[in-house]
């Protein structure tokens, strides 16, 4: 169905930041009434393509092409202009406005005396939701909305300014099947109406689930632009990382050894209620559920830095007391927290300072620090996990999310953790990276640390886990081993109904 | 985005560096250009004149890196003084007044921290409102009256110096204060939970630091600081009052930002800080002693206050274009 005209062609752009080149000759056609992904490992210059489009940057060379004339996107402002409108993983609506205003921010419709005609401007809202097939009243602030809607909104948004090329930065990060599902029904409508679609995400069953064609990129290079039909996962993943992966998840088998972390009764009102289990050492025990069934909320409980209201937590036979992560980090608890921007890590600070604050203290000779301990320390263990930066002294937020994630894990197994706690380990990251992380848990676990994994992705949970707890609406409500656990049986206790997947 | 983020890094940096080297031009240029600027005598004055938003301006930038302010601290000042007064109207020890002053301070100081860490209200507004009430209660204290006639080996070692040297003895103060602060800052765990709070509060709370307890006890230094600055200030002239300082907080505010360290939090370093007073204290000495009014010199500070915001913003966008 797609036209025989591109609608948005990319010719040869290239792009560089300082001495680093971002983007270098890269060239593909958008075609209307056609869904395109963007792939490639994280830092293959994705991110920078999108906001190319989006009038962030400005490409040093080479040209974008709308209906074949040249377009000069200098700012935001005029990549809306000419109808290409990009969605991100996190919408950034304004929470106190309502949701008819954030629609209409920019284009309000007026009324006799020039004011805003508030009531026609709800209206417009409205029709667009019917249109997208979605309910959320107009009426509400922004404010609480979930992700999933906030980027509805968004997509309304676009459609209201009548985008003829919308692009998708990775939009399905955060969201849980049943809003990836609905987010796709949109895209499939918005793709149906002749838009051109660019949808960018790490997750390959979601790729071929909605988009014809794929473009992968490779260190800032264009590799290859193909029919979906005519290419494998596997042709995919090996042109990303532009060699073979072993396998994705290589867990070992191990024996498990003592009981590492202990948790009895675990309740916080009322978020969960009642969670009890064990993780031995050498274990790698998954902690699955849908996205707000309160496992995130769980392991910050165990690690203290959320409160509970009752149960105990013994760490190797010694109890936690509750509220202290500086306890549970004495007796060697170490969790790699959901949201890497804003509980991982410091963006502002170096990445030398990321790694070493937790230890900061036992670095600390006769409690000074010079400086120097603590730049051994990153080094060693940012190379131990093969992070690539330009200087230690760097900011963390300069680098590429697998290499922050890389410096979150650097910054926790430097505490020689007994319980490592992981919560969506590879979120957001590239296939080489979560190999990587895939193959550092494993060996971890081999070496007798207990692992704790919340993770969302179902592969990750069914290949990584020794066994499989899941929970829904805050109670835990099944245990299955690794023989026990399929997509199937997870699915089924996560929704407590049979799995329509 | 990595780009300006870069670049943000480099222009604190560089306006650390900026501002130690227009310190030294300012210095430089008002020795000789202002007759009576350079001599030993004067030294001594603009020691003296800094003391005050030296000491005050430690602790506030470590405050201030940690994303909090302290405006309250004039008024702790004030208090201090007014109280030192009238306990030394009431005919108690001098050994006995100072030691409580700074354990006043430092009770002032705790308050702020219990309305900023365990109610967790804004600093913001917390400290005005502390300004005013501190102010107000060393007026209830002292009224509009001034104490005097402190005893002089006090008085005289305050505004004394070293020896035969030009060097004041409260210059001794200020060094030893400037090391200790510097090195917690710069050198030692709790300067980079510091530097992790003001970052991200969340963020450090994932790994291990407590926010709460590191804001409270540098209100309580803070707070400590400014019931020393209390002290010397009554003894350097020795007059008790309870409007002494009124107004101070806008200059060490002031020199603290034109010292480099971010409003946001999270940056910041202590020699720029120094610089900062430095700058501000000497201007303001060689403008009186160019006979400039006393009133016309809040206009220094204000110059100032908006140049250390402005200056590293037009350095970024020179180095831009």
């Amino acid at each position: 169905m797609a036209d025989a005209l591109p609608l948005l062609r990319v010719r040869e752009v290239s792009k560089s930041f300082g001495a680093v080149a971002a983007v270098r000759d890269v060239s593909f056609d958008l075609y209307g009434g056609e869904a395109h992904a963007l792939v490639g490992e994280n830092g293959a210059g994705k991110s920078t393509i999108v906001k190319m489009l989006a009038g962030v940057h400005r490409p040093d060379t080479g040209s974008i092409e709308l209906d074949g004339t040249g377009q000069d996107l200098g700012t935001p402002a005029d990549a809306k202009a000419a109808g290409i409108a990009v969605i991100y993983q996190e919408p950034t609506l304004f929470p106190d406005l309502s949701v008819a205003e954030n629609i209409a921010m920019g284009r309000q419709p007026l009324g006799r005396f020039k004011t805003i005609d508030r009531a026609a401007m709800v209206r417009q809202a409205a029709q667009l939701f019917a249109r997208l097939g979605v309910s959320i009243d107009p009426n509400r602030p922004a404010r609480g909305l979930s992700i999933a809607d906030q980027q509805l909104v968004e997509i309304a948004k676009a459609l209201s300014a009548d985008a003829r090329v919308v692009v998708m930065d990775e939009p399905t990060a955060a969201l849980t099947g049943v809003e990836v599902e609905r987010l796709f029904a949109v895209a499939r409508s918005l793709r149906d109406d002749g838009a051109a679609l660019m949808f960018i995400s790490h997750r390959f069953e979601e790729i071929t689930a909605l988009c014809e064609r794929v473009t992968i990129m490779r260190d800032g290079r264009h590799v290859s632009t193909d029919l979906l039909t005519d290419i494998t996962v596997d042709e995919m993943v090996r042109k990303m990382v532009g060699r073979d992966l072993g396998a994705l998840f290589p867990k070992q088998d191990v024996a498990a050894g003592a009981v590492a972390l202990k948790v009895r009764g675990l309740s916080r009102d009322p978020v969960f209620k009642d969670v009890s289990f064990d993780v031995r050492a050498g274990e790698i025990v998954a902690l699955a559920g849908l996205v707000g069934s309160g496992r995130s909320e769980v392991v910050q409980s165990i690690f203290g830095v959320d409160p509970r209201d009752t149960g105990t937590v013994e760490v190797v036979g010694k109890t936690l007391k509750p509220g202290s992560p500086k306890q549970a980090m004495a007796a060697g608890v170490a969790l790699v927290p959901e949201d890497r921007r804003q509980q991982g890590l410091l963006m502002e600070l170096s990445i030398e300072r990321n790694v070493t604050l937790p230890r900061s203290r036992s670095l600390s000779q006769l409690g000074f620090l010079t400086g120097n301990r603590e730049r051994r320390e990153a080094k060693e263990w940012t190379q131990k996990l093969k992070t690539k930066y330009g200087r230690l002294s760097d900011n963390v937020g300069t680098l590429s999310g697998g290499n922050q994630q890389k410096v979150v894990l650097a910054k926790w197994l430097a505490t020689n953790p007994k319980v490592l706690i992981v919560d969506e380990p590879t979120r957001g990251i590239d296939v080489g990276t979560k190999a990587e992380v895939h193959r550092l848990m494993s060996s971890l676990a081999a070496d007798g640390v207990a692992v704790l994994m919340v993770s969302s992705e179902l592969p990750e949970v069914l290949g990584m886990a020794d066994r499989v707890l899941v929970m829904r609406e805050g109670r835990l409500v099944a245990e299955l081993d690794r023989s026990e656990a399929t997509e199937e049986s997870v699915m089924f206790a996560a929704t407590g109904q049979e799995a329509t997947l | 985005m990595s780009a300006t983020e870069s670049a943000v890094v480099s222009r604190f940096a560089n306006w650390n560096a900026a501002i130690i080297a227009i310190t030294v031009i300012v210095l430089i240029v008002a020795a000789a250009s202002v007759d009576s600027f350079g001599t030993s005598q004067n030294f001594g004055f603009l020691v003296l004149d800094l003391l005050p938003i030296a000491l005050v301006a430690l602790p506030m930038t470590l405050v201030i890196v940690t994303g909090e302010i302290d405006l309250s601290v004039a008024s702790t000042l004030g208090l201090s003084s007014a109280v030192m007064g009238y306990l030394w109207n009431a005919n108690q020890p001098i050994e006995t007044i100072i030691p409580l002053c700074l354990l006043l301070g430092a009770v002032l100081g705790a308050v702020n921290g219990f309305f900023v860490t365990v109610l967790g209200l804004p600093s913001l507004a917390v400290t005005i409102g502390t300004l005013a009430l501190y102010r107000g209660l060393a007026f209830v204290v002292l009224g509009d009256s001034a104490v005097a006639d402190f005893p002089t080996v006090y008085t005289d070692w305050v505004t004394g110096s070293i020896g035969g040297t030009p060097i004041p003895n409260v210059l001794i103060i200020i060094v030893v204060l400037a090391i200790v602060f510097g090195v917690i800052l710069h050198a030692t765990p709790i300067g980079r939970a510091v530097f992790a709070v003001g970052a991200s509060e969340q963020a450090a709370r994932f790994a291990g630091v407590r926010p709460g307890r590191v804001k409270f006890w540098l209100y309580v230094a803070s707070g400590l600081i400014s019931g020393l600055a209390g002290v010397l200030w009554t003894l350097r002239y020795s007059s008790a009052r309870a409007d002494n300082g009124a107004g101070l907080e806008l200059a060490v505010v002031a020199a603290v930002l034109l010292g480099g360290v971010s409003i946001f939090g999270g940056k910041g370093a202590l020699p720029g800080v120094i610089a900062g007073v430095v700058l501000l204290g000497s201007l303001q000495n060689a403008l009186r002693l160019s006979d400039v009014s006393n009133e016309a010199l809040n206009v220094v500070t204000g110059v100032l206050l908006i140049a250390s915001v402005l200056g590293p913003n037009l350095v970024n966008r020179l180095r831009r274009t």
